[in-house]
């Protein structure tokens, strides 16, 4: 084991890291969107509507790039899902709609539904042009606590509707997940703030960042002065490991890790160490050890306490990760970080089965050196106890149209139980919310 | 948003896309299905006299693509199966629930001036907004005397089409068959009887396959099979061929077109519409998809109409009408060449091989000893085959070369030995 901890900056040249974090996945060409275009069978009640938490008419966007009307298609999304263009990006497709697509029982290959969703809204964002219109003002005014993906749908769909909103963001910047919490190279080119604009620019939408419920104003005061309120608080909390050690200099949250990468604008500045242990299965913990080994890790090594089948992260997503080089390993849990003049130097891992259910030490251990270890063991609802706000399992309850147990207060996304903990869900959330909220504050 | 009202002969409906007189306008329960779909109008199933025809099993033939899709359809259906009292009821009662849609009620009756007048009178007294009458059904009505039959003989068309303009208001429709030589005989004979409109084409005469294990045409009937009325995506350019001549030829120009042939996507529709049609007509693009595939011909329409700022269909339908001409009137100086474009090409040698098998061996197929593909100017005529050939959108376009000649056209060329204007 070494014995000076290895993090360092600049491993990489500014060339090949503007490689490593540009799109990795590339938008189809309009040549290749008419081919993929064209595989769609445009089936009816088609089940990757059914998929797609957002409903969206999947067999008509498609059917309309392939006639070249790309504004209608881009309509169709956005009209379904207004952060389409970020889903087009983020989905996990391969569990969602494209694992409904019927060509997969046909030929084993589905039609690529979110690259072609790509096609569809990068054109409208390129053309600029404003498929949306208010509705004639109703002089409701609704907040909106949290600027991730669930408020800003709530917001954009109440806009729409009439009402006016005010969205309330604890950060400096709006997007939430979007903007602080996926791998850069998903989401190169700024492309979250750009969709935020979009959805901005409907009009009738007041921002307000740096604003923290709780410190800087209370839920009791927003539903007095307001006529509805939107809860889209997120996971603002991590799990800890619960191993000696983990508060070492050197262990960090893969979360912490993800933000701060994705709001350095010259990543040659970034350290990241030689060998980096991540921990968890979810695709917080691919994102986090990808984008180490992009930044020019040596070895990095994901370790997950159970076996591949269960592990969150999509077999696709561990798939990218392992073509990036990153170690996988299973049924391991951690039990002591080990020191180096006072830093992190290895994490100690134990060996796990299943017993009874239940995953269990084997009592046999190993020892992984590392400069740098990530928690990614998942997040967790942290927001300060409201009067009256009934919880379940951890998180909000809501019912079907996403209302709480409090009058004037809906919520989704993250911070609601029996999420998804996707964009897409997230989005969902909002849009129901925010039709709810409409049909009672117009009954 | 682009305003897509149209009115046809005087037949209103929200937008320009009727459903063709076909197996999906045979009853109340489909047209109404159209009509949820969004679709602007119906030409219901033809009506005949009682008792009404039998028809056999199967029916369809058809033509896929290499990825299934279809692109050439027959039927060997004949006109509605079911008694007139039942279609006319059903008609009644959907025209009162859907009054803003066109719907027009294709007929075929023997070819006697009393059949056609006791039949007038029932459809009129259902408020159905128009008549179309069924000159072009190319199999088994034909063989009665009926269909194409009349069609195909422009006195018959005249006289029959007289005949309905005598017995009733409802505005008249002649839909037309293309078999025949002339598609300008039976227009002007509809015009001559006072007809309102001309809708075109109605189905081609056609052998869809041959079952070589049955030794029998498909859609076989128990081991023998007929000719049927070719559709789809196929007759298009037959039929944007005869709509344009229609459109364009001086005693005919004016005459209101129903478009019908091909049309699959909003694409479609504004060519017909382009070429002079103030409606047009689907089915072969329904039957195969289903009646939703409206909402991308409304919505794509639409927004091609705001990107080309057309505000109505009036302003671009026939638009394209006066750029149809003779060929004896093409600029006989105009000259393009073919160019590669080598980012996009892919080394696939096709733009060669046809060039040099079949037409004028103006495209190499090295430099420098490696595979590449590029055009001699002096021996390209500019005749796009390689362009078509290659696989590749955009990869080879045809570019307009000055000749420094000015326009000259056929009539007055030194080789026409019927040159308007001598050679000097």
């Amino acid at each position: 084991m070494k014995d000076l901890v290895d993090i360092t900056a600049g491993r990489l040249s500014p060339g090949v890291l503007a490689e490593n974090f540009g799109d990795a996945h590339p938008p189809l060409t309009p040549a290749q969107a008419l081919v993929e275009a064209d595989r769609c069978l445009f089936c009816y009640d088609a089940p990757c509507i059914t998929a797609c938490p957002t409903g969206i008419d999947i067999p008509s966007f498609i059917r309309k790039i392939g006639t070249g009307n790309l504004k209608g298609s881009a309509t169709d999304i956005l009209s379904a899902n207004i952060m389409g263009g970020m889903c087009a990006r983020v989905c996990p497709t391969e569990i969602l709609c494209e694992q409904a697509c019927v060509r997969n029982t046909y030929e084993d290959k589905a039609v690529q539904i979110g690259a072609l969703q790509r096609r569809a809204t990068d054109w409208l964002f390129d053309q600029g042009v404003q498929i949306f219109t208010r509705a004639p003002l109703t002089g409701k005014r609704v907040a909106v606590v949290g600027g991730g993906p669930a408020g800003l749908s709530a917001a954009h769909k109440l806009a729409t509707l009439g009402h006016d909103v005010t969205v309330y963001e604890g950060r400096a910047k709006l997007g939430g997940l979007n903007e602080y919490g996926i791998a850069a190279y998903k989401t190169p080119h700024d492309f979250a703030q750009q969709e935020i604009d979009y959805i901005l620019a409907i009009g009738g939408i007041t921002v307000v960042t740096d604003w923290m419920l709780g410190r800087d104003g209370s839920l009791d005061d927003l539903a007095k002065g307001f006529d509805a309120v939107f809860l889209g608080l997120g996971l603002t909390g991590v799990n800890a490991l619960n191993a000696p050690g983990e508060e070492l200099p050197g262990v960090e949250n893969a979360v912490d890790f993800i933000a701060k990468l994705r709001q350095t604008a010259d990543l040659t500045g970034l350290p990241i160490g030689r060998r980096v242990v991540v921990i968890g299965g979810g695709n917080t913990a691919i994102d986090a050890a990808t984008q180490a080994k992009r930044l020019g890790a040596e070895d990095v090594t994901l370790v997950y306490r159970r076996g591949v089948e269960t592990m969150t992260a999509t077999p696709v997503e561990q798939d990218w990760a392992q073509t990036n080089g990153v170690k996988i390993k299973h049924w391991a849990k951690p039990v002591k970080v080990e020191a180096v003049n006072g830093a992190a130097s290895g994490i100690t891992f134990e060996y796990t089965t299943l017993k009874g259910g239940a995953v269990t030490g084997t009592g046999e251990t190993f020892t992984l050196a590392a400069d740098q270890i990530f928690k990614a063991i998942g997040q967790t609802y942290a927001a300060p106890e409201f009067s009256g706000l009934a919880l379940e399992k951890g998180r909000i309850q809501v019912d079907a149209e996403r209302r709480t147990s409090l009058p004037k207060v809906w919520a989704g996304g993250d911070c609601v139980a029996g999420g998804q903990d996707l964009t897409v869900a997230s989005v969902e959330d909002g849009k129901q919310a925010a039709l709810s909220i409409h049909a009672t504050l117009t009954a | 948003m682009a305003d897509l009202r149209t009115n046809f002969a005087g037949i209103k409906s929200p937008n320009p896309f009727w459903l063709a007189s076909a197996p999906p306008t045979d009853k109340a329960y489909n047209v109404i299905r159209a009509f949820q779909a969004g679709w602007g109008g119906v030409v219901w199933k033809t009506l005949g006299e009682d008792p009404p025809v039998v028809n056999v099993t199967s029916r369809y033939g058809a033509w896929h693509d290499g990825n299934r899709r279809v692109m050439g359809f027959n039927n060997i259906e004949l006109i509605t199966d079911r008694p007139l009292a039942i279609n006319l009821r059903e008609i009644k009662e959907v025209k009162r629930d859907w009054p803003d849609r066109a719907l027009v009620v294709s007929l075929m009756v023997p070819c006697s001036e009393d059949s056609w007048k006791n039949i007038l009178p029932l459809v009129e007294e259902t408020g159905a907004d128009g008549i179309e009458l069924n000159f072009g059904c190319p199999h088994g009505m034909s063989e009665r005397g009926m269909g194409a039959a009349v069609g195909q003989v422009p006195e018959y068309v005249e006289m029959v089409t007289r005949w309905c303009k005598q017995y009733t208001r409802m505005p008249v429709i002649v839909k037309l068959t293309p078999n025949i030589s002339n598609i300008l005989g039976p227009a002007r004979a509809a015009k001559a009887g006072g007809a309102d409109a001309v809708s075109l084409i109605n189905t081609i005469n056609s052998i869809m396959s041959v079952n070589l294990d049955k030794m029998a045409p498909e859609p076989v009937v128990d081991g023998k099979g007929t000719h049927g009325g070719y559709c789809g995506p196929a007759v298009k350019p037959i039929a944007l061929n005869m709509v344009a001549e229609i459109a364009r030829t001086l005693d005919t120009r004016g005459m209101p077109i129903s478009g019908i042939g091909g049309i699959t996507t909003w694409r479609d529709a504004a060519e017909f519409m382009a070429l002079g049609s103030g409606s047009v007509q689907v089915c072969t693009a329904a039957m195969v998809y289903g009646f939703k595939i409206v909402e991308d011909m409304i919505d794509g329409l639409s927004n091609w109409m705001d990107s080309q700022g057309y505000a109505t269909l009036d302003d671009f339908v026939g638009k394209a009408v006066p750029n149809v001409t003779d060929w004896q009137y093409l600029n006989i100086n105009h000259d393009l060449k073919a160019r590669i474009n080598q980012d996009l090409c892919i080394s696939c040698g096709r733009c060669h091989i046809v060039c040099e098998d079949t037409s004028h061996q103006a495209i190499t197929k090295e430099k420098d000893g490696k595979r590449y593909f590029d055009v001699v100017d002096a021996d390209c005529v500019g005749c796009n085959l390689c362009m078509i050939a290659c696989p590749v959108p955009e990869c080879i376009t045809m570019e307009a070369v000055d000749t420094d000649r000015p326009y000259a056209n056929w009539t007055t060329h030194p080789n026409n030995p019927m040159a308007k204007v001598a050679a000097e």
